[in-house]
């Protein structure tokens, strides 16, 4: 019953949207309530905080690189209107003045029509062609324009915000909100231009035939206005609400279909059709409250239009029988009339566009308006040439310090260097900040305060191309793209040609597992991308990395899964291939910290150890310690 | 005036259409209800004009105020009851449609979650989740929409005709003949638009695959600065949409040129020969008026027909979309090598029915066999060409009531795939796996997989609580403490120390763990049930070498009493298992203790070692290929 504050907290967590939830009688809690984020976190919810007017403005500038296009097909349409209602006025022309005129053997009237009714047929089939081609064009060239928009900024926005606004809500964003638009631009925006141009030609007509008479068609406009005006107000809710409902459901469907293992294994099904059901029953609410307010609006519209063509019939009838009313006049207007009123409909389906576009474009213009926190350089700075014949860069950390946009320090204020071409080796528990010294590395994130430096240049200062050039990192979750295997290889550089790729293989032993799949490396890894252990798609993913050649290379948990002779092909492509790189390796397994020149072992955000490992293990200290508890479980 | 042009253009659409029936069933009654009330609207509509001729001829003109007062009661009466009928539609398609469009989406997502895995391995989520949102929509806004309105223009049509044909014959057939064109036209577009429509809606899923990955792998992009060639990807796919898009529009544009230009062109014919004959004196002016009028009126629903149609095709390629998803065959309950022998078989032995192809079944000898026990099983994924080696390729396997086996073998042996037959998340191809002597494929799946639980190599959690995560683990109702033994054994205590406990929300809407994390929880929702069979894949690779150890201490005293099969890439992991099993080239080549074989068999001591000069290993890899 209650949409999407059920399982998921979507609803839950975006103020605004509990503000407007209790309107709603229908949504009674009918589960615990799950528990708040910290409530000065708003990325977790499905509304992003936005700017006022930010959604008008991104209508606009989505039109105005097409204004002159918009124009040509307003004109187009304007013009088969004409042609259109050009219609009626000949037959008229053909009975008061062809018909008698042929009476008088002039056929020329006749004939007029005779060519002029096929010509105005003709031509508005024609405009309207070029209408629907035209405004085809507008409309998907938007559709482009903020399918594009939002994939870009998706992709610049930085990981702090990926990591809290869920890839669900991200792909809802890019389908089913598009979507809305689309059915907007496709359908509402010719409704909308058709209603109001048979309204101007209409109502300037009926004033033209009396004016008392359009005067009260006139006045019922008050009435439909406000019917408008409450359609708007309450289906805006209610779409806005429905909205929210379907990403509860994207997500749900997605997380299901992705772990369909685990799913199965822990027979969660039936827990799952439980849940999904429950998400998928309060967006049938909303979706059936949507429809429903539609339905309301018709009935209100067709009232008050009716009613009025009524209350005119009855007033011409009496003018015309008191004789101020010609009696041609009366039937003319009350035949427009009834014309008038008819696209009233067809505005209402443009509004139920409208509604449904504003609420998804609301929520598009929100994630549009944030800002990388990770932003690209305004003017980047070229990174000097390497000094020596080492490939590798010196990094500085200086004075840096991390915490969360939500406070929480991670990483208190520390300095490093870590000179051009060293392994070093990062150790301590889970959540002492060695990730965190990594992604700031990777500028994944920007530090609070200080700098990283790579080679003298603030990574702040370096575009993406030269930062990757610069900083590669590998991590655990080794994600594989749709595509081949080599495609997948390549991502380290898109330049690299097949034996680049195979090269990059067979360094890091991967070349024998991808060679035994059905295409070698044509493989598609999406027909046997469930097929891939993670063992070898880390190795993938390492050859990602050793393609791409980097200065600095960080790998993050980057051989979890490797076995043991799969771990002794990375350490000895490090010492080959990647030699002279500066390294930073974070390994739980100490096996790779024999290769490392230096150890750094953190605890809660500090260094407390740095040194070179032989001299660690001879000390005293944690890794010492941790050191001879692995040598015990390699008994 | 092309009312017959309906079914024509609609034939083979309406086939794939009528496969919604089932969905609609349930709603039939109002949806018929709806489309008569629309059609009892339309008709009402028409009267309207009726009376008001009637007004005009009598009462107006003979200056009678009664009658005026009489005519506009009644024109109200009517507007509201079109008002109200037309509403009455659409309060009584509200919720019902709402409905058909849930359940089909619940019905699809039931289904997926029983196609098999290798359905999944095949399909991208994006295909799926496009099927499972933009196409129901599609869907319900065909049944909204161009189904009653089909119905109703063609009535409205019907009547129309029917009008004309009384006023007048001739000019009633000059109007018909562009039906013949029409029709002709429609049936050509209609193949076309279903086409293209088809391929944009795969395109449309293509994009979303796009928009999914580039989320989901937004660490790789960014780790190598790669979203410009993502983007450059999205753009082309997106491009290639918009032209396919394009193409419809002028298929869209072809059809409603002619729809609008025909039918008017021969309204100009009867207007110029009524015309003539009204000068003639051959017809009255008044018939003519009627006429045009009616024929003019009809113009919306004739114009329309254009894109109902192409609404409809769309619906029915969606439909199509819909059910090749829906078609697949789900794993089946039923049990696939005997009728006979009920499941509950399970102490005893197999049933004397069972055709058991097996040599070795020792069932027949004598006492089952307890424990878990892999007999001469191959495997070869489904979509593998036949003529391929398989992947497993004979494994016989035993591991006894309450041993633990490590699995080891190289990468890409076939370890994961060998755990994963035994929830039955593959079928095995041939051979059997028996546990304490039945045939797992004589086990319904959910006793089986209550039976076995598993912990993956990938930790996925799911949006839920860190407990409710656990707790999955558990086949009934969970007992208090469960979940604190749990978390003790996966020295998940943290969970304890999350900013709510083990209430704390994870996985795709909650807080984000780190693998470790993930992992132990994976390992606690593993154990938490005390499973009589454990699969554990690789269940300690993300830890630390003090959480691994403190993780092998507790584990050691689950796996005391339990039978479980743990793949393994280090020594670490082996020694948590009493024996060792090497798995290569599909086979089994050696089990023992860790020890014998490190000491008896080159391959696996170089597994656990990797002892061996690195240009050995080298030379070796050369060797392989």
């Amino acid at each position: 019953m209650s949409t999407t504050t059920t399982t998921t907290g979507t609803g839950q967590r975006d103020p605004a949207e509990r503000e407007s939830t209790p309107a709603r009688s229908s949504a009674p809690q009918d589960t615990p309530p799950t528990p708040k984020p910290p409530a000065d976190d708003a990325f977790t919810g499905d509304d992003l905080p936005s700017p006022p007017g930010a959604t008008r403005a991104l209508l606009r500038s989505l039109l105005a690189p097409m204004k002159a296009r918009v124009g040509v097909t307003t004109l187009l349409l304007l013009l088969q209107q004409a042609a259109v209602q050009a219609g009626p006025l000949l037959v008229a022309y053909t009975i008061d003045r062809a018909v008698p005129a042929f009476r008088r053997d002039d056929s020329g009237p006749l004939i007029a029509v005779a060519v002029g009714y096929p010509l105005c047929a003709l031509l508005s089939g024609v405009l309207q062609y070029a209408f629907i081609q035209a405004s085809a064009r507008v409309n998907q060239d938007v559709l482009l324009d903020l399918r594009g928009r939002i994939f870009r900024h998706a992709q610049a926005l930085s990981l702090d915000f990926h990591e809290r606004y869920t890839s669900g809500r991200l792909i809802s964003r890019s389908t089913t909100d598009v979507e809305s638009l689309r059915e907007l631009l496709d359908e509402g925006l010719q409704e909308l231009i058709t209603v109001v141009l048979s309204f101007v030609y209409i109502l300037a007509t009926l004033l033209w035939l009396d004016l008392s008479l359009g005067a009260v068609a006139v006045a019922s406009f008050g009435p439909l206005y406000v019917l408008v005006r409450m359609y708007q107000r309450r289906a805006g809710r209610v779409y806005g609400i429905r909205s929210t409902a379907i990403a509860a459901v994207i997500v749900k469907f997605v997380e299901t279909v992705n772990g369909i293992r685990p799913v199965r294994a822990f027979r969660r099904e039936k827990v799952n059709e439980r849940e999904f059901a429950g998400l998928n029953h309060s967006h049938e609410r909303t979706n059936g409250d949507a429809l429903l307010e539609m339905a309301r609006y018709v009935v209100g519209s067709r009232l008050v239009a009716n009613t009025t063509v009524a209350a005119i019939v009855l007033w011409g009838a009496y003018r015309v029988a008191s004789g101020s009313l010609e009696l041609g006049v009366l039937a003319a207007a009350v035949l427009y009339l009834r014309r008038l009123y008819d696209p009233i409909d067809r505005l209402g389906m443009f509004l139920n566009s409208y509604q449904s576009a504003a609420a998804s474009l609301e929520k598009v213009a929100g994630l549009l308006a944030q800002t990388p926190s990770v932003p690209e350089p305004a003017h980047p700075r070229e990174l000097p040439p390497a000094r020596g014949d080492l490939p590798g860069r010196e990094v500085v950390f200086e004075d840096v310090r991390f915490a969360y946009r939500t406070g929480g320090e991670v990483l208190p204020p520390f300095a490093l260097t870590l000179p051009a071409g060293q392994t070093v080796a990062v150790v301590g528990a889970t959540g002492a900040g060695k990730s965190t010294l990594a992604k700031l590395l990777a500028r994944f994130y920007d530090p609070t305060d200080g700098r990283v430096l790579l080679d003298g240049v603030d990574l702040r200062d370096l575009s993406t191309p030269a930062l990757r050039r610069g900083v590669v990192m590998v991590t655990q979750e080794a994600f594989l793209f749709s595509g081949t295997v080599a495609d997948n290889i390549a991502i380290g550089s898109p330049d690299a040609d097949r034996a680049d790729v195979e090269r990059a293989a067979k360094a890091i032993g991967a070349h024998e597992f991808i060679s035994s799949l059905p295409d070698g490396y044509d493989t598609d890894v999406r027909k046997r991308g469930g097929r891939i252990s993670a063992g070898q798609r880390q190795l993938v993913a390492f050859a990602r990395a050793l393609l791409a050649d980097p200065a600095v290379l960080i790998l993050d948990e980057a051989t979890s899964s490797l076995d043991i002779p799969g771990e002794r092909a990375v350490q000895h492509a490090m010492s080959t291939v990647l030699k002279g790189r500066t390294a930073v390796v974070i390994a739980h397994r100490l096996s790779t910290v024999e290769i490392a020149d230096r150890v750094l072992v953190m605890e809660h955000g500090h260094i407390i150890e740095d040194g070179h490992p032989a001299e660690l293990i001879a000390g005293t200290g944690k890794f010492a310690a941790l050191h001879q508890a692995w040598r015990d479980s390699l008994a | 005036m092309s009312l017959s042009v309906k079914p024509a253009a609609e034939r083979s659409a309406v086939r794939v259409l009528l496969r919604l029936w089932p969905f609609v069933r349930p709603v039939r009654g109002r949806l018929f209800t709806a489309a008569a009330v629309a059609v009892v609207a339309s008709c009402v509509g028409l009267v309207i004009p009726l009376v008001l001729k009637w007004m005009v001829d009598g009462p107006v003109a003979h200056r009678d105020p009664a009658g005026v007062w009489l005519g506009a009661l009644w024109l109200l009466l009517l507007g509201v009851a079109e008002a109200v009928l037309f509403g009455v539609r659409r309060w009584l398609v509200a919720r019902p449609l709402s409905r058909v469009e849930a359940d089909m989406r619940a019905r699809l997502y039931g289904h997926l979650q029983r196609l098999p895995v290798a359905f999944h391995d095949r399909w991208a989520s994006g295909q799926l989740l496009s099927r499972g949102t933009t196409d129901l929509m599609l869907l319900r806004m065909f049944l909204a929409f161009p189904l009653t309105f089909l119905l109703v223009n063609a009535v409205t049509i019907l009547v129309g005709m029917a009008i004309m044909l009384m006023q007048d014959w001739v000019l009633g057939l000059v109007v018909l003949v562009p039906v013949i064109p029409v029709m002709w036209m429609c049936a050509v577009f209609e193949r076309r638009y279903a086409e293209v429509a088809r391929r944009a809606q795969d395109q449309v899923g293509d994009l979303t695959t796009v928009v999914e990955e580039s989320v989901l792998g937004i660490r790789v992009i960014k780790g190598f600065g790669r979203h410009r060639s993502q983007a450059r990807a999205f753009r082309d796919l997106s491009v290639s949409l918009r032209g396919t898009e394009l193409r419809k529009a002028r298929l869209l544009a072809a059809i409603w040129g002619v729809i609008v230009t025909l039918p008017e062109i021969a309204i100009g014919a009867t207007l110029v020969l009524g015309a003539l004959r009204v000068a003639d004196g051959g017809l009255s002016a008044g018939t003519l008026v009627a006429f045009l009028s009616t024929a003019l009126a009809l113009r919306w629903p004739v114009d329309s027909i254009g894109f109902l149609l192409a609404m409809s095709q769309e619906a029915a390629t969606a439909t199509e979309r819909y059910f090749e998803v829906l078609d697949e065959e789900p794993e089946s309950e039923a049990l696939p090598r005997q009728a006979d022998s009920a499941p509950d078989s399970a102490s005893g032995a197999p049933g004397p029915g069972t055709p058991s192809p097996d040599p070795a079944a020792p069932g027949a000898s004598g006492a089952p066999v307890r424990g878990l026990r892999f007999e001469n099983v191959t495997f070869r994924y489904p979509d593998a060409d036949p003529a391929s080696p398989p992947l497993l390729d004979g494994v016989d396997l035993h591991i006894r009531p309450g041993e633990s086996l490590a699995l080891v073998g190289a990468t890409g042996s076939g370890k994961t795939t060998l755990t994963a037959l035994v929830p039955r998340l593959h079928e095995v191809t041939a051979g059997r796996i028996t546990l304490d002597g039945t045939d797992i494929a004589d086990l319904p799946r959910e006793v089986l997989r209550a039976k076995v639980s598993v912990a993956f190599e990938e930790p996925t959690l799911f949006s839920a609580s860190v407990g409710e995560n656990v707790l999955m683990g558990v086949a009934g109702e969970p007992a208090d403490g469960d979940l604190d033994r749990a978390l003790a054994v996966a020295q998940a205590d943290f969970a304890h120390t999350l900013p709510e406990g083990t209430a704390t929300q994870v996985g795709e809407q909650g807080l984000s763990l780190s693998g470790g994390q993930r992992q132990r929880l994976a390992l606690a929702r593993a154990v938490v049930g005390r499973p009589p069979y454990l699969v554990l894949d690789d269940p300690l690779s993300a830890l630390d070498v003090h959480t691994e150890a403190a993780v092998e201490a507790a584990l050691r005293q689950v796996l005391a009493d339990t039978t479980a099969l743990i793949v393994a890439h280090r020594p670490s992991t082996v020694l948590l298992a009493d024996r060792v099993a090497l798995l290569s080239g599909g086979r089994i080549t050696a089990v023992g203790t860790h020890q014998q074989l490190l000491r008896t068999n080159a391959e696996y001591a170089h597994l656990m070692s990797g002892e061996r000069e690195t240009p050995d290993a080298r030379a070796d890899e050369g060797a392989l290929r």
